[in-house]
Formats: structure tokens, sequence, C-alpha cells
């Protein structure tokens, strides 16, 4: 019996190793029952040798699937191994990880089996079986079917701290020509519904505190990318419209790991395209935490972010006027914006110069990248009347820093 | 130069601060009585730990920094670094002599020192509650060893009680030589005397839960089935797990 349980976590964590979604926080459940588990900030218990962060236990509850999407190893037409745990199978592994320190908590997904009603009532059933029968209140995400009806939706998100219904493709048209029994329609009506649910369920709260909250940690989606020939202008103008209209908690951009010999895709052996993943997980963080408008990074004259240099430089390299900038009196918004300068440490700038006028040797013990940020920055009192043009700033950071990315160089990937 | 000797505790850290406003010393450091070298300094002054003096200091404290920097102070203190004794009692003779706050004053080297040590002490204290792998015992203890860079096990057990509040657990520091034992109602400070070959493969089955094994064999399957050998990136894998961790954690046991 162990043997077949080793062999489906095998194959039913393979298949669903494909959604990035790693995130077990921005949800608050307390222990408060006497009971197993909690939520907070989440933790990542363990890194895979590719440097991702294992804080859920990720499975799908099986890889039968009817569809037939080009690009998901699970597809109909791919000859591999099926397997499908039971709920009890499932509720196990997860209580028996989370009870030995292993995980934050389960990410449930599956291939679409029967209909998508009959897949999404088996991964409520599990949530629900957690929450009630085990008292576990350790962190649920779960991955909604599309095309799932609204009672399965809302049951979902009563046990569940998080959503996702994953897009897929950056637009409609790749996602017709990859997987054709998709609909656009079909992901974007949900993301709305929950998007409605969640907004109901806070505005009920605040008249009932005893009301049960809806996915506390929200929802979240999914975009491959570099299977298609999308800009990263469309892949960021989609993002934004998610953080903006659908208040979407994060995007997740998984680069394209090819896994099938289709011609309508990158062939196998191509490498995957972690240099513009890392740029677009960069972008985003700037649109999120950097209080970047989406236009300041891509437009249509630069519709794809630079390969060679991280997006918050780029801007900074093509907004020369507004810099060198005085550290001790600039504005915080700036200062955040200034490369090699983050959040942690503009704040503690910010606090310091309250005390005393700056120089090179606080900003150094402060601890910010001095050798990136010293072409924007003055201290105010030895000030170099020197004026950088961006071209010699780009060379002088790339000459000064070594890319773990070198060999993958290249700003979009090469199609067929 | 005063030499002021405490004991090791933070209570007797807190109780040498005090004694050097008390018995106005100008010039002193502050020592641990283990590692007192008696050959530099001739003149010695020993504490005795006193809760009442180090509870006035922490109350003056209170009135003149925030919360989180008296936390610091104490997670500061955990590191054991050589040396710590007296960037803290710099730090907090800036403090009292400051008419105003000054815990945010970053451009003095002391306030630096300690916000970025209690920084490093914190970093081991989330790594431990992310590292720590328990495994259960036939009387079903769940159980697991660490041996933390800093003195971190204050600062955990209250994640894990709160966490696995329907469990016994039981967390020991070998480095330091004591531990916490859960035992679904309070936390109580234990120490532990291993027998030898408690870690002997061939006496698992003596002490560990029939399942134990079977559930850390799914466990190195599922670790391996979700890296993605196409991604593979040893460099980055390194800095999020540091190789000393590693012999703890069942899923870089096996390669």
């Amino acid at each position: 019996m162990s043997d077949r349980i080793t062999e489906k976590l095998a194959i039913l964590a393979d298949a669903a190793k494909y959604d990035v979604s790693c995130a077990s926080s921005g949800s608050d459940r307390k222990n408060s029952n006497k009971g197993l588990g909690n939520t907070g900030n989440g933790i990542c218990h363990a890194y895979t040798e590719d440097g991702r962060c294992v804080s859920l236990l990720k499975i799908l509850l099986t890889n039968f699937c009817i569809f037939d999407c080009a690009y998901c190893v699970s597809r109909k037409s791919n000859d591999i191994k099926r397997a499908a745990f039971t709920i009890q199978e499932v509720i196990d592994l997860t209580i028996n990880f989370y009870r030995r320190n292993y995980i934050e908590g389960l990410f449930l997904s599956s291939g679409i089996f029967k209909n998508a009603d009959y897949t999404m009532e088996r991964l409520v059933l599990v949530a629900k079986k957690l929450r009630t029968e085990h008292k576990f209140n350790g962190y649920i995400h779960l991955k909604t079917i599309p095309g799932a009806s609204d009672e399965l939706m809302m049951e979902a998100g009563k046990w569940a701290d998080r959503l996702s219904i994953n897009v897929e493709m950056p637009t409609e048209k790749s996602l017709a020509l990859l997987a054709p029994d998709k609909k656009r329609e079909d992901m974007i009506r949900p993301i709305q519904f929950i998007k409605q649910a969640i907004i109901e369920n806070r505005e009920e709260k605040k008249l009932f505190r005893s009301t049960p909250r809806f996915a506390p940690a929200g929802q979240s989606t999914q975009m491959v990318i570099g299977a298609t020939p999308e800009t990263d202008l469309e892949i960021l103008f989609l993002a934004n419209g998610f953080y903006k209209k659908m208040n979407m908690r994060r995007v997740y951009y998984s680069g394209y790991v090819p896994i099938s010999n289709d011609n309508r895709l990158p062939a196998i052996g191509t490498p995957v395209p972690m240099i513009r993943e890392n740029r677009l997980y960069q972008a985003d963080w700037l649109m999120r935490f950097y209080k970047f408008e989406v236009s300041e990074l891509v437009d249509r004259q630069n519709p794809l972010l630079d390969m060679d240099i991280d997006p918050k430089l780029a801007w900074a390299l093509r907004n020369p006027d507004l810099f060198p900038a005085d550290i001790n009196t600039m504005d915080y918004r700036l200062l955040i914006r200034v490369p090699g300068i983050g959040i942690r440490s503009a704040n503690k700038i910010i606090a310091a110069r309250k005390f005393s006028h700056l120089g090179w040797d606080n900003l150094k013990k402060i601890g910010i990248a001095v050798n990136r940020a010293k072409y924007f920055i003055h201290d105010g009192k030895n000030f170099e009347n020197k004026i950088w043009q961006p071209a010699q700033v780009k060379q002088l950071v790339l000459s000064g820093s070594v890319s773990k990315y070198k060999p993958n160089f290249s700003p979009q990937l090469k199609m067929f | 130069m005063k030499t002021v000797v405490y004991d090791g505790s933070y209570e007797g850290l807190l109780t040498a601060v005090f004694e050097i406003y008390e018995y106005r010393f100008n010039e002193a450091v502050i020592q641990k009585k283990d590692q007192v070298t008696t050959l530099l300094f001739g003149d010695i002054h020993e504490v005795v730990s006193n809760p009442e003096k180090s509870e006035r200091v922490i109350k003056r404290l209170k009135e003149k920094i925030s919360k989180n920097s008296l936390k610091q102070i104490f997670t500061t203190y955990l590191s054991e670094e050589k040396n710590i004794e007296n960037s803290l009692l710099r730090y907090i003779q800036y403090v009292m002599r400051s008419k105003d706050p000054v815990d945010n004053d970053y451009s003095n080297p002391d306030v630096l020192v300690v916000q970025q040590m209690s920084r490093k002490v914190h970093r081991e204290k989330h790594r431990m509650e992310a590292f720590i792998r328990f495994q259960l015992t036939k009387d079903q203890i769940y159980y697991a060893i660490i041996q933390p860079d800093y003195n971190v096990l204050p600062l955990i057990s209250k994640h894990f009680e709160e966490r696995y509040a329907d469990q016994q657990w039981l967390i020991y520091d070998v480095a330091r030589k004591y531990g916490y034992f859960y035992n679904k109602e309070n936390v109580e400070e234990v120490q532990v005397n291993f027998s030898e070959g408690v870690n002997d493969a061939g006496n698992k089955h003596m002490i560990f839960d029939e399942k134990e094994e079977l559930y850390q064999k799914l466990w190195q399957q599922y670790f391996s089935s979700v890296n993605i050998a196409a991604r593979k990136n040893m460099k980055l894998h390194i800095q999020h797990m540091p190789k000393r961790y590693w012999k703890y954690l069942m899923e870089k046991k096996v390669t």
C-alpha cells in the first residue's frame, strides 16, 4: 500500500508543479479551537533545487483530464501515467505533513474528470473535511475549475484561504490556439464572481462580526509566458488590470517549460525563459510595492523589458533629469525609485536623516547598494559635479555585476 | 576601567547595566563570567542577577524607546556574539542620555548594530520555524533536534505552541543542551540525557511511530517530484537552505 501511495504522490506532485504559486500568506486564521495549525505571514519550509519555495503540499487530486490544452502535461492526448488520490488520502497526507512541520497547508488542484462541477465538488469536500472533521486551521488554496457552478464557488470560498483560476495565456488569441476546449469567458467570469463575493463578504462582516470569512487570502492567477508571442507590454497591462480592477492579490508568471513536441509550441530543449520571467516579477513588484505605473515600465515605444538590466534601473536611466538627487532631502516616493535602494533602506534613511546629516558612510552601513545607487544620489556636501550619461551608467553597472542568467540572454524566445 | 562581570542571563545583563549607573562607573565594559580574561583587566566588579534592578532598567527603557526596540535589545542579547553586551550597554547609555527617542537614529553605530544584529537573530528564528522537522515517537511526541546559530529557542516556542496546540512536542537545542517540551497545556524547559545510539538506523523502529518512516519517505518523494530539472539553480537553492542545516532535514539526507 505504501508503494502505491508513494507512486501516486510522485505522479500527482509532478503534474502540479507547473502551478508556480506557493504563497501561504495573507490570511490570519487563528488556532482558537485548540485544533491544528494557523496561518500568518507564511513560511517556506524548503526550497527545491531550482530555488523555488516549498510551503504547501501542492498536488492534483487526479491528472485524468478531458481537456487537451497544448501547454499542459496532463492534457488528454499526452501519453503519461495517470493516477487519482482518494479524498481521505489527500487529507492524511496534509495532516501528517503539517504535524511534522513540513508544510503550511495544502494547494489542491485537479485535472477535469467527468465535468467541472463533479471535479470541483471533490476539491471542496477535501477542504470542508479538513476544516470540520480535523479542525485544521492551516492554509488551503483551492484551484477553481473553469465552468463550475456559483454555489460550489461560494462553498469553496467558505473553507479555503485562497482561490485561483489561471488565465493561462495572456491573450484570447493564444488561448484559442493552445487550449481549444477552454474559453476566456469561463475564466474571467469566475474571477469577477469571486471578487464580488469577497467584497460582499467584507460588507457583511462589517455588520455582523460573526460572518465567516470568504477566501480571506483573496485570489490569484497565473499565465504562461514565452509559449506564445505576446510582448511584456501586453502581459503587464493585463496583470495591472487584474490588480486594479479585480483586486487580485497576486499574478504569477510561469516561464514555459517545454514539455511537448506540438509544433504550436517552442520545441523541447528550448531554454526556459527564466530571465524574462524574473524581469516580469521585478516589474510586478515595482507596480505593487514601489508605486510605479505600468506605463512607466513599458510603453508602445518600449514594449519589451530590458533583459540585461532590471526595470527599476531601466526606468531611472530613461529619466536622467530627476537625478542625481540629495539623499537628505529627497521625497520618499523618489527615494524608493533609486536603483539600489529598497523599501526597507528607504525607511531607514527617512528615519535616520531626522537625527543627522547622512553621508556615504551612513548609507553604506544602512545597507543600500552604493555601487548602483551612487549614480543617482548625492549627500549634498561632497557633491561631485559629474553628470553621467545614461549609457555610461548602464555600462558601469553592468561591468560591476555578473548575471547568473547570462546564457539565457535573448529578448524573446525564438518561436520555431 | 571597570570590568563588570555577569552570569550570562538576560536579567544579569540588565543588572550589570543598572549597577554601572548605580556605582557611577565612568568607563566600564561588561563581560560574561566564563569569558573573563583577568589578565587584561584588573578591576573587576561582579554582579548578582537581581530581578528588581533589571525590571527597573526595563521600566526606564519603556519610557524612552518603542516596544519593538525593547524587544530588539533582547533578541540582540540572544545572539551571544562576543562583546555584544558592550554594544547594548552603549546603546542603552545613548538612549538614556538623550532627551528624545533615538532608537531610530541609524547614524549612531550602536543603534545600527543592535538593529542589524536583532535582524540576524530574527532571521535565524524564522529559519528554525521553517526548518524544524518533527519525528513522531512511539509515545506520540513530535520531537525535533536543532542547532541554531543563535539562541533562538526562547523566541520560537510561542509559534509552535500556537500552531501545534493539540500535539505534544519537544524541541531540543543540542548545542546549548536544553529544550522545550509542550504537553498540550503549557511549555516547560527540559534537559534530556540522550542515550547512546538514539539516532542509529537500527534503533529507529524501537523509538519511532510505525508510520514515521513512511511519511519521511513520502516527504522525500514529494520534495524530489516538485523540482523542475530544466530550471536547476543550485546557488539559489543553497542560498535559501544553507548547508549547515541539512543534517536535520530529511529531504536533504538522501541524495
